[in-house]
């Protein structure tokens, strides 16, 4: 770690995103309907890697980008797919 | 690392997490899904470029070299926010219009008013008519 001003904000960032997934949790739990809970999930791994590349400034190490990548590209596909089932009932026609 | 680039990173990481958790604060606290979606597509977007942005400045200025990662992360998030905030739309204006699933604070209850042309609101119904005209298809 480098100076304090560094930590003070990274501490901060990590708190601001982990209560984050805490509401997200809370809104995934708590429905009521379907499309709250994919946009829960869809918000869920957003802030995911908001926490990802903070924790990899943290610990100043860039191991964890690809990571952060393949979650972005899985959770977009995702949540197509559930939105696509719910409109036909069906992923791939 | 010097302090301009430290006070920068920062200020990037305070605006990050600030927003990020100001989308899914508009996320747990807004009455129905219509409202909801504005939290996380467009702060959480604004807060993940922030922290981003902050990762981009950060490891050059500390010496261990610049990737194309994060730029990659933010254009893509950027491409599919708006995609799938859409579909999550659409799938709901499907469901209520079927009375499916219905949220009374969404004040779409009794199903959504008929469209003014053929066809469902924001469904498939239109090109579901099509295949019956392809050359291919076996006639009766």
């Amino acid at each position: 770690m480098t100076g304090s001003l560094l930590s003070w904000s990274l501490a901060f960032a990590l708190a601001c995103i982990s209560l984050a997934i805490l509401l997200s949790l809370f809104r995934l739990v708590r429905g009521p309907t379907s499309g709250d809970r994919i946009l829960a999930v869809d918000t869920l791994t957003i802030n995911v890697i908001a926490l990802i590349m903070v924790f990899g400034i943290a610990e100043a190490t860039t191991t964890y980008f690809e990571s952060a990548l393949l979650l972005a590209m899985v959770a977009f596909v995702a949540t197509v797919a559930y939105c696509k089932f719910l409109l036909r009932g069906d992923i791939v026609e | 690392m010097n302090l301009a680039a430290e006070i920068l990173i920062a200020a990037l990481l305070v605006l990050g997490g600030a927003f990020v958790l100001i989308g899914s604060w508009g996320l747990a606290r807004l009455p129905s899904l219509m409202t909801r979606l504005h939290g996380p597509t467009k702060a959480t977007t604004v807060g993940v470029g922030a922290c981003l942005i902050a990762s981009m400045i950060y490891f050059p200025a500390s010496g261990q070299g610049w990737s194309a990662h994060e730029l990659l992360i933010t254009i893509f998030l950027l491409l599919t926010a708006p995609i799938s905030a859409t579909m999550i739309a659409k799938a709901h204006l499907h469901r209520q219009g079927r009375g499916i699933d219905p949220n009374p604070a969404d004040g779409i209850v009794s199903g959504l008013p008929a469209p003014p042309g053929d066809g469902d609101w924001a469904t498939f119904q239109g090109a579901a008519a099509e295949p019956a005209k392809l050359p291919h298809l076996p006639r009766d």
